[in-house]
């Protein structure tokens, strides 16, 4: 276990976290489901990737592009397929990250389904650290905000949300571009970590893994999808040792905490400095009473 | 002309199979308005189990593949049991039942990966190789030993379905649960049913598929194919599934004969965001107005 393998874990928490982030907006605080995730990631990867290779854009330029364009696609996709109720949303967007995948496997120009190697190598822990830190910055703001308050009242009660007059159609839209935003990004540090791109990397596994990781830490809970990216992100190598059973355990977990606590770890509750405080006040108070 | 012909063929005895895969998805969502993502899995075992049954106890060919159909439904039902039942017993919205049919899926195929290996596994061969001749037309015995079993499994169920107390009973709790369980419906019993249907189907078409192309664990990913046909046909309806599927076959040989067979599969995945668009209930699928 040398600092080389951790930090390698940690930068791709961090790749996996800004993915997920835009998930538990859209999922978490929305209630909309996305099996189709990866499609706007490898979007985002590969914008990214040419525009570094192509143009010569630095990094963050690059990323932000990549993401802005996942986004714009994001806005087709919405005004198609919004308007459709639950699972079929669901469904459309399965459809529409297994097509994204088979187009770039299609497309020589990238390398197909060879992939595209050489994309030069810019990640490190620090930036990393730090985009993943205003991203949740941008994603706690938007969520104390009106606009994060209309978003959940839609996961509450869409009818309810509507005949208080939201536009519900317009807030699904918002959190969708934002989530595939996030994806992009993800997506574009996914290319620049690894150096090598190849559409295999955003099948459906992908997003399924990241619809998980948004149950796993909590329904409307950001504290929870930052905890429940780190562990299981840390998970799968921890257990590497046995190998082939890893995958077993994790789809077993996964059965397990539907069914035992389907809130997640945090259950829409969040880890502040303030409740921090709280509690140890409350361990000081009770402190004192055993004295007194 | 001849070609053309040829591909129906081919098209039709692969749609009849993707027909017994649909009409497992169409059950489960008919009664229980999810879908039904480990039913690939299902499908995989059997083809495993037909497998096993023929090369290593060397049961004669109808008796392996009863045997794999009746295994293949006591697995279905027992992923019922396990995975959704503790689900159902709370009333937990239907993205709950999803996220736990992926941790079931993912659990069966690395289960099979861990414990039989991931290599791909050749069916001994059961019929001559040697197609029938019909005029200038090539028809593979196989072929129509797909089409022919399909149908009948189809037949049989539709007349169980429409003709039988079970059947009767099994429609009236996918119009509605509720009231269908106040009339002294054993819902619970209707469940475990459509699974038990739903599994023994899809293990006979693990079987078929496995005798047509290999069987590998990630086999179950093509059924990803006949749950866009259940979903062309309109979900929770039988007829469209049949139909739906049968379409879907025969549009797949015609690509894959006529353009590429690369970009078979991103049609498909095409073919099903159109239909979301244009008409979400599919051909004959009964309203997407969400269930109160």
């Amino acid at each position: 276990m040398d600092w080389f393998y951790i930090k390698g874990i940690l930068i791709l928490s961090g790749i996996n976290l800004m993915a997920v982030l835009g998930l538990s907006l859209l999922t978490g605080f929305t209630g909309l489901f996305s099996f189709g995730h990866a499609g706007f990631m490898a979007i985002g990867a590969y914008t990214a990737a040419t525009m570094g290779i192509k143009l010569g854009l630095p990094l963050i330029p690059s990323l932000l592009i990549g993401g802005l364009i996942s986004g714009v696609i994001s806005l087709f996709i919405g005004k198609l397929t919004l308007n459709l109720k639950g699972d079929y949303f669901c469904i459309a967007t399965l459809g529409f990250g297994e097509a994204i995948r088979l187009i770039l496997d299609n497309v020589q120009y990238f390398g197909g389904a060879r992939g595209w190697p050489g994309i030069p190598l810019k990640i490190d822990l620090w930036n990393v650290a730090i985009i993943n830190v205003v991203g949740i910055l941008i994603l706690i703001n938007l969520i104390n905000s009106r606009h994060g308050r209309n978003m959940i009242a839609v996961r509450e009660e869409e009818l309810a949300a509507k005949t208080i007059g939201i536009d519900t159609f317009k807030h699904k839209m918002i959190s969708l571009f934002i989530s595939a935003v996030y994806a992009g990004i993800a997506g574009g540090m996914v290319g620049y970590y690894t150096g090598f791109l190849q559409p295999k990397m955003f099948s459906m596994n992908k997003s399924t893994e990241l619809t998980i990781i948004v149950i796993f830490g909590g329904i409307g809970s950001i504290s929870g999808s930052v905890l429940g990216t780190l562990l299981l992100t840390a998970l799968p190598e921890i257990l590497r040792a046995f190998a082939l059973w890893r995958l077993v355990a994790y789809g077993a977990a996964v059965i397990f905490i539907m069914i035992s606590r389907p809130e997640g770890l945090m259950g829409g509750k969040e880890i502040t400095l303030k409740g921090f405080i709280r509690l140890l006040n409350i361990r000081k108070r009770s402190g004192k009473a055993a004295e007194g | 002309m001849i070609q053309f012909l040829q591909q129906m063929i081919n098209g039709l005895s692969i749609g009849s199979v993707y027909a017994l895969m649909a009409v497992g998805y169409s059950l489960v969502y008919s009664i229980m308005n999810f879908s039904n993502f480990a039913h690939g899995g299902i499908i995989m075992l059997g083809a495993y189990f037909g497998f096993f049954f023929l090369t290593l106890f060397n049961w004669p060919f109808a008796v392996a593949f009863l045997g794999a159909a009746i295994c293949a439904a006591a697995l279905a039902v027992l992923v019922e049991r396990v995975a959704y039942k503790p689900l159902r017993m709370r009333n937990a919205p239907f993205l709950y039942f999803i996220i736990s049919a992926m941790g079931a899926s993912m659990f069966i195929e690395n289960f099979v990966i861990a414990t039989i290996g991931p290599t791909f596994k050749t069916y001994p061969a059961v019929f001559s190789r040697e197609p029938f001749r019909l005029g200038p037309l090539f028809i593979g015995r196989l072929d129509t030993m797909m089409f022919v079993i399909s149908a009948i499994c189809l037949a049989a169920l539709i007349y169980f379905i429409d003709f039988t107390k079970m059947g009767k009973a099994i429609q009236a709790t996918a119009f509605n649960p509720r009231a269908s369980a106040l009339m002294g419906i054993n819902t619970d019993l209707i469940v475990i049913t459509v699974f038990a249907i739903g599994g023994f189907l899809a293990g006979i078409a693990g079987v078929l598929f496995g005798m047509k192309y290999t069987v590998y664990p990630q086999i179950g990913f093509i059924t990803i194919k006949s749950f866009i046909a259940a979903v062309f046909g309109g979900l929770g309806s039988l007829p469209g599934a049949v139909i739906g599927s049968v379409i879907l076959g025969i549009l797949e040989t015609l690509i894959s004969g006529y353009f590429s067979s690369q970009f078979r599969d991103l049609i498909s995945f095409s073919l099903l965001i159109i239909i979301l668009v244009f008409r979400p209930i599919g051909l004959m699928g009964k309203s997407t107005e969400e269930k109160a």
